[in-house]
């Protein structure tokens, strides 16, 4: 179990990887070992994932060296830097690592039932494989062109995946622009990448962030890393891509995307406490996320109200929402310099944030899961030409009610305990961003009531007579999810102090992540 | 400053729980000293619009393209614009990246010079 | 990195970013905004290789190397990478294309996008 628990890093990643490359070759065998196989690989990797978060949250940070002759070996004798690419695995890594798993295996066990009718099931699933390889290597990594390399291969894989269903024509128009968006994202961090290594010849995050000073060209570097990884995150004003991938996803598939989103944003966060920490303009950069944050709030949910196709309107949504997290961690950002502002309400602004990334997974999986339902049964995202369906569909209309009243922060939903923190630290830093995150709010369950109101409230119209529900095993992926919204709110502050208290602390203290690959050098 | 915000004790979810479930027993003991003795399928339990005929379903539900018509109204000069902006041009998206680039690359200059 | 600010290679990779760019801003042809694409990767690419060159130095080859220096060959590595992922991005995008041409019957970004709003 030991040997388990210290290679763990590197199987995380290893055996989505195997898996995928298997999946073609058994599925000419047969359909069902392809479908064991797929489950068999993401559920032994989110056992892994925990073992390794039990052993994180007692021990510290873990490291794995590729290559060397102990994993714990990071600087090999009479080198004084790290030469081989390290996987640093740490509290907040961990936290990013067991909603991905988390996700990707939810996302998995409702495509079974989802892509039943479709042709080229094999490639799917080892584009659903390649699409979880990513998010994790990206969270694991502590070297900057393997993350680079991760992105890549995330992008390729979710372009992919969202244009799944060639016979859409949107569909392929929404994995193209994100195709284009990504490519152009991380070609500009590969320059950035390499502006690092010219100056400082490292690759190693943990090295670059203890050899940091802070010269023109880091500034330049800087802009480049955090404009390209706040697009992929989605933050206004670079969210245009957003809903045009979104909406046409398969439903499997669009919380694996959105979970590929939050891998980015957890790169920028990577990237702004840990790579630069103390040495860049903490004031500004701070502020610019949260600006961006602000802005992605009001534009996202303004937007949303107007829509009205349903899987549009979630996926403007997700802007929204995560305009919230971007708030949370700006604040952090902002005061990282200012040690008692730090202490008192940045850690509880960032543990908001980060709180509600974890919330938000599971409610907007669900919102997405009951969109794609409404889709399956009537043919149609449109609003306008629904009506009365909570008759038909008591389940989905349970579980969006469920999803509807978290994503508004209705007490006492686990939305509303991660946006009272976020609140609460914003307002001491300025009131404004209160009182904007709180209308931000009351628009948001304007445009769900909005939903409920046209597509299931209602008289019966006639030509919707025969709809009835959708299949068990969609109603058992919602029904985790919505279980896993409602065992969140009614233990949240086990929750925080379990897995988010150490993932904030874990990102303020950049010492700790240098010390784990430099040792004492 | 609260130290861990759901422990704040009157919204802690147990006690929201328990009154949620007060509430829907008061709610249920209202309704069930309502009138019963009404027949099903007669005009009793039709809609009454003053004596007119109510128009079929699918005119009376409402769409949502006239939800929250009021709102969009109101603010017309901010939506305009910002619909306008979601053009869904390719291009448009990399003309937006490559000026927010630019003005963060000014801001970054000009913060670090003073 | 020795010499003045007009190293040529440099001035290269700033002359193509500034193309590759252009391209990908202003033209709505899809497949000449992939080709603005693969500009900027070459771009890229070339900033690598050129930032890893030490003046006079020798192919970083151990087995009968010459005297001198050796230019540093970590950027290659990250090169020879890049350019396979590039690969692999052209393709994908291309083949998109293929399919909006099918389904649309245009190429152009403004008239053949499904989404707006």
């Amino acid at each position: 179990m030991d040997a388990l628990v210290i290679h763990s890093p590197i199987l995380i990643i290893a055996i989505p990887l195997l898996a995928a490359f298997l999946t073609p070759l058994i599925s000419k065998a047969s359909n069902r070992a392809r479908d064991v196989l797929v489950i068999a690989a993401l559920a032994f990797t989110e056992f892994l994932v925990i073992v390794l978060a039990k052993d994180i949250y007692l021990t510290g940070i873990h490291v794995y060296t590729l290559g060397a002759s102990s994993p714990i070996v990071t600087i090999p004798e009479q080198y004084m830097v790290p030469v081989r690419i390290i996987l640093e695995v740490d509290a907040m890594s961990i936290f990013a690592g067991i909603m991905s798993a988390t996700v990707c295996l939810a996302g998995a066990i409702y495509s079974l039932s989802c892509v039943r009718e479709e042709t080229g099931k094999d490639r799917f699933y080892t584009l659903l494989l390649l699409l979880t390889v990513g998010q994790l290597g990206m969270e694991f990594t502590g070297d900057m062109f393997n993350l680079f390399v991760f992105l890549e291969i995330l992008s390729i894989s979710g372009a992919a995946l969202a244009a799944f269903r060639t016979r859409f024509a949107d569909a392929v128009e929404g994995g193209f622009k994100y195709m284009v968006i990504s490519s152009v994202g991380a070609l500009l961090v590969l320059f950035a990448t390499g502006i690092f290594y010219a100056q400082y010849n490292l690759l190693n995050i943990a090295a670059l962030a203890q050899a940091m000073q802070y010269t023109m060209l880091d500034k330049i570097a800087l802009t480049l890393l955090v404009i390209a990884f706040l697009m992929k995150s989605g933050g206004v004003p670079l969210h245009w891509w957003v809903p045009d991938t979104y909406t046409p996803a398969p439903a499997g598939v669009s919380p694996m995307i959105y979970s590929a989103t939050l891998a980015c944003m957890y790169a920028l966060y990577r990237i702004c406490f840990t790579l630069y920490g103390v040495a860049l303009n903490a004031a500004t950069i701070g502020w610019i996320v949260i600006i961006a944050g602000v802005l992605s709030m009001f534009v996202g949910v303004t937007m949303a109200l107007h829509q009205s196709d349903v899987k549009r309107l979630m996926a403007y949504h997700v802007i929204s929402q995560g305009g919230y997290m971007l708030l949370g961690v700006g604040v952090g950002l902002a005061v990282l310099d200012n040690p008692e502002a730090l202490a008192t309400y940045g850690r509880e602004a960032i543990s908001g944030g980060l709180f509600h990334v974890i919330n938000h997974a599971f409610f907007k999986g669900l919102l997405l899961l009951t969109g794609e339902a409404l889709f399956y049964r009537l043919g149609t995202r449109d609003l306008n030409k629904m009506g009365g369906m909570a008759r038909n569909m008591k389940f989905t209309c349970v579980f969006f009610l469920i999803g509807a009243l978290a994503i508004s922060g209705v007490p006492p939903l686990n939305g509303f305990a991660s946006k009272l923190m976020i609140y609460e630290a914003a307002y001491q830093l300025n009131p404004i961003l209160t009182i904007v995150a709180m209308i931000v709010s009351i628009i948001t369950l304007a445009s769900f009531t909005k939903v409920f109101q046209s597509a299931y409230t209602g008289p019966a119209l006639s030509q919707y007579k025969d709809v009835k529900e959708v299949p068990m095993s969609m109603l058992i992926g919602m029904g985790i999810l919505a279980g896993a919204t409602i065992f969140f709110s009614l233990f949240p502050s086990l929750v925080v102090n379990t897995i988010i208290y150490p993932a904030a602390d874990a990102l303020i203290d950049q010492a700790a992540y240098i010390n784990a690959v430099m040792g004492g050098v | 400053m609260a130290t861990s915000v759901p422990t704040l004790d009157y919204w802690a979810p147990l006690v929201c729980l328990i009154a949620f479930v007060i509430l829907i027993a008061v709610t249920y003991l209202f309704r069930s000293r309502g009138r019963k003795q009404y027949k099903k399928g007669t005009a009793q339990t039709e809609i009454f619009l003053s004596g007119e005929e109510p128009p079929d379903t699918e005119e009376r539900h409402i769409r949502a393209y006239n939800i929250y018509w009021g709102f969009f109204q109101g603010l017309k000069r901010y939506y305009d614009p910002t619909i306008k902006a979601h053009s869904g041009i390719i291009n448009d998206y990399i003309i937006w990246l490559i000026a927010l680039m630019s003005i963060t690359a000014v801001i970054l200059t000009i913060v670090s010079l003073t | 990195m020795t010499g003045s600010i007009f190293n040529i290679p440099f001035l290269a990779v700033a002359a193509l970013v500034g193309i590759a760019l252009y391209i990908i801003m202003s033209q709505r042809n899809l497949i000449k905004l992939v080709m603005g694409i693969t500009i900027l990767e070459s771009a890229v690419n070339l900033f690598l290789v050129t930032l890893g060159y030490r003046g006079g130095g020798v192919a970083p080859i151990f087995t009968n190397a010459p005297e001198g220096i050796m230019v540093l060959p970590v950027p290659q590595a990250l090169t020879l990478t890049s350019i396979v992922i590039g690969v692999a991005v052209t393709a994908l995008m291309l083949s998109m294309i293929v399919l909006t041409y099918r389904h649309t019957g245009d190429i152009d970004a403004e008239k053949s996008r499904q989404m707006k709003g």
